[in-house]
């Protein structure tokens, strides 16, 4: 069984006026343990919708989503999210502190938590940061202290809205690159959203194509068997790129026309 | 040196400018014993000092905003953080903050007077009143502004409720808190002068109104510069704490 299971999953928002709007609608996939699945759709689609029930934010109005076979009922550390803005730092702690705000909440003893702290600070690359305050940092810098945050806590899977959306092409591009070593040594699950395709090509293990809302649901799952590091370049790359392309086109102009 | 100048340097120029136009209208533009020129109210200051009458009246004033300062926020503080994380907390009090915070501290006088008679009670209890709404709202308006993510990034990371209260919310919310608690001492300024001059035995209050009892225009001038000195030195005095103590608490992030 596939460790996260969407199963007809509905997500519908009643406004204070106007009608019911219908964020999501019939979306079922399957994440494997171990992969790195990228969520990849227009703006609008529901994408973000789709994290935050995974990670226990908002519950599906129908259908449901299963973790190991048992159905989401909150937030739980065992799904560790990385928001796509800074603002979920704690502006009144260290880097290293609100790395290992997480093992604090769970009484772990102070030397050992530093200690751990200290080595996902190692990992994501930010060692000789951890005295500094969110605020001192770049805003590269602040997507690292929330992975390794999320990551030292140890969960099983990896939730990621638009991390680097944010952020400016060189350092997008040098986090994607870092983003993958640290998915390589940990192996993590991840659910990486993105609109960019080339974001989710560099990164995925497999890429779902969302249609546009409302009422969106998975168009297509595709398999990107790239291995090693993947060159922007390469051939092989090239052609995932234009598949996926494809795939979102039409999706995105029917999400342009709606926004008209 | 220059490091000095270059921090104080501003507020020497704009206070000797104030104090040289001051000059300047009493002597060449009004020129009447109702508006003392600068010169003589610092010697009449030096006087009052020597005599011990001016510090009496001023230890008697700072004592009371201070003690009435101290327990409307310590009083303030917890109400606020409670109404602004439980809804039917914050729809109980509301009637309670919402009809009271409009009836001005000065109008309450009489009745704190009534109750309190003449003495420390009633200027306390004024103090109280006028500092405890402006940080109650303060507090509660600073829950309401904490960032979603910051709650949800913490119940991810396996925070209970009572966690993120006292680790997330509590600490979210200090900037708001000590903003209201500057506004407050600012009013308790307003309030306290009030209260003193119609019912007190000392304070900057009572010297003002014996000044226009018994005509001492002089007396009056050096009680309104002692609140204006005041102020801006307790006022100053907050932020470098703030700064100090609390400025990772800063409201940049």
């Amino acid at each position: 069984m596939a460790l996260v299971c969407f199963r007809d999953v509905q997500k519908s928002y009643r406004p204070l006026q106007g009608a019911e709007w219908v964020a999501v609608e019939h979306f079922s996939v399957d994440i494997e343990a171990g992969e790195f699945f990228c969520l990849l759709g227009p703006s609008g689609c529901g994408k973000t919708t789709v994290l935050k029930m995974l990670a226990g934010f908002e519950a599906p109005t129908a259908g449901e989503i299963l973790m190991e076979g048992r159905p989401v009922t909150g937030a739980s550390r065992d799904r560790g999210v990385v928001f796509q803005g800074d603002d979920s730092l704690y502006g009144w702690l260290t880097a290293v502190e609100n790395v290992e705000f997480g093992l604090r909440m769970r009484g772990m003893a102070r030397g050992e938590r530093r200690e751990r702290a200290m080595r996902y600070l190692e990992l994501v690359g930010l060692t000789g940061q951890q005295q500094k305050y969110p605020a001192e940092l770049s805003g590269g810098m602040k997507q690292r202290i929330q992975i390794a945050r999320a990551l030292v806590n140890e969960p099983k899977m990896l939730l990621m809205d638009e991390p680097f959306a944010a952020l400016d092409a060189q350092t997008r591009s040098l986090m994607q690159e870092e983003l993958r070593s640290v998915w390589r040594t940990t192996r993590t699950t991840v659910l990486f959203i993105t609109h960019d395709i080339d974001e989710a090509v560099t990164l995925g293990t497999r890429i779902g194509v969302m249609r546009a809302g409302p009422g969106s649901r998975v168009k297509g799952v595709l398999d990107v068997a790239l291995d090693g590091a993947r060159d922007r370049t390469d051939d092989v790359f090239l052609r995932y790129y234009k598949q996926v392309y494809e795939m979102i086109r039409d999706e995105v102009a029917k999400s342009l026309l709606r926004a008209d | 040196m220059r490091r000095l100048w270059s921090r104080y340097g501003g507020y020497v120029i704009g206070f000797l400018s104030l104090f040289a136009l001051w000059h300047l209208a009493s002597v060449y533009l009004v020129s009447s014993v109702l508006f003392p020129p600068p010169g003589v109210v610092l010697r009449k200051a030096v006087v009052l000092v020597r005599n011990g009458v001016l510090l009496e009246h001023l230890w008697a004033s700072i004592q009371r905003i201070l003690a009435g300062f101290v327990a409307g926020s310590l009083l303030g503080i917890p109400i606020g953080l409670a109404m602004g994380s439980f809804r039917p907390v914050r729809k109980m009090l509301e009637p309670y903050t919402e009809f009271l915070r409009f009836i001005p501290a000065v109008a309450m006088i009489t009745v704190a007077v009534i109750w309190f008679g003449i003495g420390e009670g009633s200027k306390i209890f004024l103090i109280i009143y006028t500092t405890i709404f402006i940080v109650i709202l303060n507090t509660a308006a600073g829950v309401a502004a904490i960032a979603p993510n910051k709650i949800r990034a913490a119940q991810a990371l396996g925070a209970t409720r009572a966690q993120i209260f006292v680790y997330v919310a509590m600490p979210a919310t200090v900037p708001y808190i000590l903003t209201g608690m500057r506004l407050a001492m600012g009013n308790s300024f307003t309030t306290i002068v009030a209260a003193e001059l119609i019912a007190a035995n000392e304070g900057l209050g009572k010297m003002l109104w014996d000044g226009r009892m018994f005509m001492l225009v002089d007396d009056i001038f050096v009680s309104l510069v002692c609140l204006g000195l005041l102020g801006f030195a307790v006022d100053r005095l907050f932020r470098w704490s703030i700064y100090t103590f609390a400025g990772k608490y800063s409201p940049a992030t």
